[in-house]
C-alpha cells in the first residue's frame, strides 16, 4: 500500500541518520568531535516521518538532540559533520556544535541546549509565516519538535495557548522517549494524559504509540493539508519512541540501573529501519546502503580536510550590522 | 562631537519651526507611528498595548491605524511572548515587545539571554534578531520592591544585547527609531516619571544613534554622568551648584551598551572630577563599568586619575513607604552635596535649599 518510492525515501533517511550517528559514536573516542553529542539512535522514525511531507520552504525547529531532524529536513551533511568537528566550513562556522545545528536555507531553525526554549521561537516564526501568507496566498508551516521533558516547562503551555489564540500554522511534535536525562516519566508526570491536557486548548491532538514511521508521516501530511487549506493551526502530535543510547555521549547504557531492557527489546523488535529494509528489494537496499556509506565517508573527509576558524572569527557576529 | 543641544524644557534654546513641545510619552508614540508607516515589518505587542489606556498613552490609536495584526495585546506569558518575538524577528519582522514593568522581564531571561542575545553569533550570522523590548521602570510613589526596578546592569553583562535609557523626549523618539531599525535586540528603558515631561521634538523622523553619549550642559569643574531619570536630578543639582560657583558638565550616556566612554573620558580630562549617578544599584552596575573604563583609559596613557565617586539606589529592596523611599533614591540635593564635597573636601557640608517641585511631586497614581 506504500509506494516503493516512499519506502525507499524513508528507509534512506532513517538509515542515514542512524549510521551517521553510529559512526559518530565510533569515532567519538578519538576526540575529533570535542563537544557533547545527544544521539537520536532509535528515534529516527519520528524525524524522518515528520520531515518527509514538508516542503523545503517549511521550517523545523529542534531541540539539542537535533542531528536526526537536521538530516531528515535536508540539512547539508558535510556542513553538519564539519560543524561537529568545529571547522570553519561547519553549518555555523564551528560556533554552534552539535547542540545548535542550523540551516536556514533548508528550513532548519537553530537548536537550543535549553529544554523547551525553541517552542515559542517556532511559534514566532509561524506568526511571521501567517502574516506572510496574507500577502503571498501560500501558507508555509513550522514544525516544533521537543521531548517529553519539554512539555514540563511553562513556555510549552504558554505557547500552545498563544498559538491557538492566533491560529498559527504550527505543528507541535512531542518525541516522548519517557526519559529526561535519567529520570523516568513516572517520576515527573502526575498523569500521562498529555494529549488530553493539550486538547483542552481546543486543538486537534494525535498520539502514535508504536513508532510507526508511516503513521507519523501520514499524520503530518494530513496536518499540513489542514493548515495550508484551512489556514488554521496549531496541531499537536505525541509520538512514543525510545532512546537506545545514553542521554549524552556515544555509549549504550542499558547496563545502568535506570534502564528497562524489556522495553528496549520491544523497540528493537519493532525497529522501523529493519522493517522498511525488509520491504525493499534486496538489490535496491544494498544500493541505498552503499550510497549512505559513501555520503558519510565524504562528510567525514570534508570535515577532516576543512580548516579551523581563524582567531579573528571569535569576534564576528557578536552584533549584527 | 555629538553635542546637540539638550531638549529639556527648562534649559532649551528658542525652538525652530520644525519642532514643538510634546511629552516624552507622545514622542515615543510618534516614533512607533512613523516607523510603522515606513516599514510594514514593524509590529508592536504586549499585555495591554491595545487597551483604552494604551501604555500611558504611548500606543493609543496605533491599532486603529495599523490593524490588529500589527498591534495586539497578549496573554500574561512573558517568557513565551519573548520567544515569539524572537522567532518573528528571525523570520524578518521587526517586533516591539512591551512590558509595563521591567520587573516582569525577569520572566523572560532565558529567551533574552539564551536566544535573543546569542542567536546571531551562535548561528554564525544565518539569523539576526531585530527586536525592541520596551521596559517601564520606576520610581513613582509606593511602587515598592517589584514594580520599580531598573535592571539595565543585568543586560549590560550579556554580549549581543544593546541597552538604552533616554532621558528626554527628543532622545526618546530618535532612540526608539534607531532601536527599531537596529538589527540587534535592544532593551529600551523608559522611566515613568519622564513620560509626562515635555521636550522639543522634531516633527520629522530622525535617529539618535545608539552608542553616542550627549553632553547636556557644559561645565569645567566636575563631570556628572547620570542615567535615565537621574539626568533630571543632575540638571537640578547643577543649578544648585552654580550658586556655589561650581560648574558641572552633565553627560547623559543615553546608550548604556554600547557605551560611549570616549565622551566621558574627554570630559573628565577637562574637569578632573567624575560623579556617576545611576538610576540603579551600584554593585556590579553601570557605574562600576564606567569607573573601570575611565580607570583603564587613564592607566593606558599614564595620566593622573580623576577624583571619582558614584551614587545610586540604596543597596536595599525598594521600600514602599514615602520617607524610606525618599531616602532610597538620590536627588538633586544629595547629588549637589556630594559634588560639593568632592570639590571642597570631605569635611565640607552644604545646607541646600529644597527644590520647588519635581516630577515625583507632580505624580498621581495609581498605575
Amino acid at each position: 500500500m506504500y509506494t516503493q518510492e516512499l519506502v525507499t525515501r524513508l528507509y534512506k533517511r532513517m538509515s542515514l541518520i542512524r549510521r551517521f550517528e553510529l559512526r559518530l559514536a565510533e569515532i567519538y573516542h578519538t576526540d575529533a568531535i570535542k563537544s557533547p553529542v545527544h544521539l537520536s539512535v532509535g528515534q529516527e522514525a519520528i524525524a524522518a516521518g515528520v520531515c518527509d511531507p514538508l516542503e523545503k520552504s517549511d521550517f523545523i525547529s529542534n531541540t539539542y538532540r537535533c542531528h536526526a531532524t537536521y538530516i531528515a529536513k535536508g540539512g547539508d551533511l558535510n556542513a553538519m559533520m564539519a560543524e561537529l568537528y568545529g571547522k570553519e566550513a561547519g553549518c555555523a562556522g564551528g560556533k554552534a556544535g552539535s547542540m545548535h545545528l542550523v540551516d536556514m536555507q533548508h528550513g532548519i531553525l537553530g537548536a537550543s541546549a535549553v529544554v523547551a526554549t525553541t517552542i515559542p521561537v517556532a511559534a514566532g516564526y509561524a506568526l511571521a509565516m501567517k502574516m506572510e501568507a496574507k500577502m503571498t496566498g501560500y501558507q508555509r508551516v513550522v514544525v516544533s519538535m521537543f521531548g517529553d521533558g519539554g512539555t514540563e516547562e511553562g513556555c510549552f503551555y504558554e505557547t500552545i495557548n498563544f498559538a491557538t489564540l492566533h491560529k498559527l500554522p504550527l505543528i507541535l511534535v512531542c518525541e516522548n522517549n519517557r526519559l529526561a536525562i535519567h529520570t523516568p516519566i513516572e517520576k515527573r508526570w502526575a498523569t500521562e494524559r498529555l494529549c488530553e491536557r493539550v486538547a483542552t486548548y481546543g486543538i486537534q491532538t494525535h498520539k502514535i504509540d508504536d513508532g510507526d514511521v508511516f503513521k507519523v508521516r501520514d499524520t503530518i501530511a494530513r496536518a499540513l493539508n489542514h493548515i495550508r487549506q484551512q489556514g488554521e493551526g496549531p496541531i499537536f502530535l505525541e509520538c512514543a519512541t525510545y532512546r537506545w543510547l545514553e542521554h549524552v555521549g556515544p555509549r549504550d547504557d542499558h547496563q545502568d540501573s535506570y534502564r528497562d531492557t524489556k522495553e528496549y527489546r520491544w523497540w528493537q523488535e519493532n525497529d522501523q529501519i529493519i522493517r522498511l529494509g525488509n520491504m525493499l528489494d534486496e538489490e535496491i537496499r544494498r544500493r541505498l546502503d552503499n550510497e549512505i556509506t559513501e555520503d558519510i565517508r565524504a562528510a567525514e573527509e570534508f570535515a577532516e580536510n576543512s580548516a579551523y576558524p581563524a582567531d579573528k572569527e571569535l569576534y564576528t557576529h557578536v552584533y549584527a550590522s | 562631537m555629538y553635542t546637540q543641544a539638550e531638549r529639556q524644557k527648562e534649559f532649551v534654546d528658542a525652538p525652530s519651526s520644525d519642532v514643538r513641545l510634546i511629552r516624552y510619552v507622545d514622542a515615543l508614540r510618534e516614533a512607533f507611528e512613523q516607523e510603522m508607516e515606513r516599514d510594514p515589518k514593524v509590529f508592536l505587542f504586549g499585555l495591554d498595548v491595545d487597551d483604552h489606556k494604551g501604555i500611558q498613552g504611548s500606543t493609543l490609536g496605533l491599532q486603529e491605524k495599523f490593524g490588529k495584526d500589527r498591534v495586539f495585546g497578549t496573554p500574561l506569558s512573558e517568557d513565551a511572548m519573548t520567544g515569539v518575538a524572537i522567532g518573528a524577528a528571525m523570520a524578518g519582522l521587526r517586533p516591539i515587545h512591551v512590558h509595563i514593568r521591567m520587573d516582569f522581564m525577569l520572566l523572560c531571561m532565558n529567551q533574552l539571554v539564551n536566544m535573543a542575545a546569542k542567536s546571531h553569533y551562535m548561528y554564525n550570522g544565518q539569523v539576526s534578531v531585530p527586536l525592541v523590548v520596551r521596559a517601564m521602570i520606576g520610581r513613582s510613589w509606593g511602587q515598592g520592591g517589584q514594580h520599580s526596578q531598573a535592571l539595565h546592569a543585568l543586560f549590560m553583562h550579556i554580549p549581543g544585547l544593546k541597552i538604552v535609557a533616554p532621558s528626554n523626549a527628543n532622545d526618546a523618539k530618535g532612540c526608539m527609531i534607531a532601536a527599531i531599525r537596529d538589527n540587534n535586540p535592544v532593551i529600551f528603558i523608559e522611566h515613568r516619571l519622564l513620560y509626562a515631561v515635555d521636550g522639543y521634538v522634531p516633527y520629522q523622523s530622525y535617529e539618535v544613534p545608539l552608542g553616542k553619549a550627549r553632553i547636556l550642559q557644559e561645565g569645567d569643574d566636575v563631570t556628572i554622568v547620570a542615567v535615565s531619570h537621574m539626568v533630571m536630578e543632575a540638571l537640578r543639582a547643577r543649578k544648585h551648584l552654580e550658586t556655589a560657583g561650581i560648574y558641572a558638565e552633565i553627560i547623559d550616556p543615553i546608550s548604556l551598551w554600547p557605551l560611549d566612554i570616549n565622551t566621558i573620558v574627554e570630559s573628565v580630562r577637562k574637569t578632573g572630577h567624575l560623579l556617576i549617578v545611576d538610576n540603579a544599584w551600584l554593585t556590579c552596575g553601570a557605574s562600576s563599568e564606567i569607573l573601570t573604563q575611565v580607570y583603564e583609559a587613564c592607566s593606558q596613557t599614564g595620566e593622573s586619575l580623576p577624583k571619582m565617586a558614584r551614587m545610586g539606589f540604596a543597596f536595599t529592596t525598594c521600600p514602599t513607604t514615602k520617607p524610606l523611599e525618599n531616602a532610597y533614591y538620590p536627588n538633586s540635593r544629595t547629588i549637589a552635596a556630594k559634588v560639593y564635597q568632592m570639590i571642597k573636601g570631605h569635611d565640607q557640608h552644604w545646607d541646600l535649599p529644597v527644590d520647588i517641585k519635581t516630577e515625583i511631586d507632580a505624580f498621581k497614581g495609581p498605575f
